[in-house]
């Protein structure tokens, strides 16, 4: 800090303006259990849709035909089945996350984490949109794969403002995506690999990454 | 306001001013609270650093309203981007001249 400035305070100086670079503009408090949080409500969610359908027709088939909001109706349960799937990941996720950033002294609701959040949100909005229209048009085969690549797309997104490893996450869930595009039925098990699986093993990678001693 | 050897700004020679800068490149529009809370700093501390840059023509201030609270928010200027480069340049130079 003194005016005859030494190289030693230089690269002082270099470590202190990468540091605020990269603490103000990434949201790093991501826990790799949020991930294998919502890995394990994915699973959870993709079994009991499993039965759902086998319960229905005796096999795995993919149903196909118009949404009608009955709750005898399979559909209507389908998509029961998906909504708490997604608001039980989202919260364990969170409280994850938020268990993180309190033990290391950081807020969560800060100006890396509104980017994070807006970030993600715009193209899963988007995702959730396009899966609504399909839905009404009757067009499930093609909803797991969509959801995929829309989930990948915004992690892609989501990328620039936190861990950079999630984009390798991103890649795996679009590239599954347009795979199960050509294996078309098989949408539930894509499913289970892509938000199941995937999260799992990406949570655990970046807990024995990032946290493991802390 | 530069050192003529080194060619550093004697501006960012405090760690709290360096640190304001370097956030303010890296994003659009941060607002006081935000400073205060990456920064780690009191708000008197964080507000004296803040006006010296203004003075110096670094940055920029909006002062606007969330609902009824304050919201004053700092977004850096043109003159303020090329002197934090050229400070990080000279930085770079020092370094490279221990070697």
């Amino acid at each position: 800090m003194s005016s005859e400035n030494q190289p030693t305070d230089s690269l002082k100086d270099v470590q202190d303006i990468r540091r605020m670079m990269e603490r103000s503009s990434r949201f790093l408090s991501l826990s790799g259990f949020s991930g294998i949080a919502a890995g394990i409500c994915a699973l959870i969610g993709a079994f009991v849709a499993y039965k759902l359908i086998d319960g229905e027709f005796g096999f795995y088939a993919n149903t196909r035909g118009p949404l009608i909001m009955d709750p005898a109706n399979l559909e209507f349960r389908l998509i029961l089945t998906a909504v708490i799937v997604f608001l039980a990941a989202l919260g364990t996720a969170f409280w994850f996350t938020w268990r993180r950033s309190s033990r290391e002294g950081t807020s969560l609701w800060n100006i890396t984490s509104r980017k994070l959040f807006w970030n993600m949100a715009i193209p899963i909005t988007a995702g959730g949109v396009f899966i609504l229209a399909l839905m009404m048009h009757g067009w499930w085969a093609v909803i797991a794969p969509s959801c995929l690549i829309f989930y990948g797309m915004a992690l892609l997104n989501a990328s620039k403002y936190t861990l950079t490893d999630i984009r390798y996450l991103a890649y795996c869930e679009i590239v599954l995506g347009l795979i199960n595009m050509w294996w078309i039925g098989y949408g539930l098990y894509f499913w289970a690999v892509g938000f199941g699986v995937l999260h799992i093993v990406y949570g655990i990678v970046m807990w024995y990454k990032y946290e493991r001693k802390g | 306001m530069k050192n003529p050897i080194t060619g550093l700004n004697k501006i960012f020679d405090n760690r709290i001013r360096l640190g304001v800068m370097s956030i303010l490149v890296v994003n659009d529009e941060v607002s006081f609270n935000d400073l205060k809370q990456m920064l780690e700093v009191t708000d008197g501390n964080l507000a004296t650093h803040l006006v010296s840059l203004e003075e110096n023509g670094y940055l920029k201030v909006h002062k606007g309203f969330v609902g009824r609270k304050t919201n004053t928010t700092y977004t850096v200027t043109k003159p303020g981007q090329k002197a934090f480069s050229d400070h990080i340049t000279a930085l770079e130079n020092m370094i490279k001249g221990m070697k």
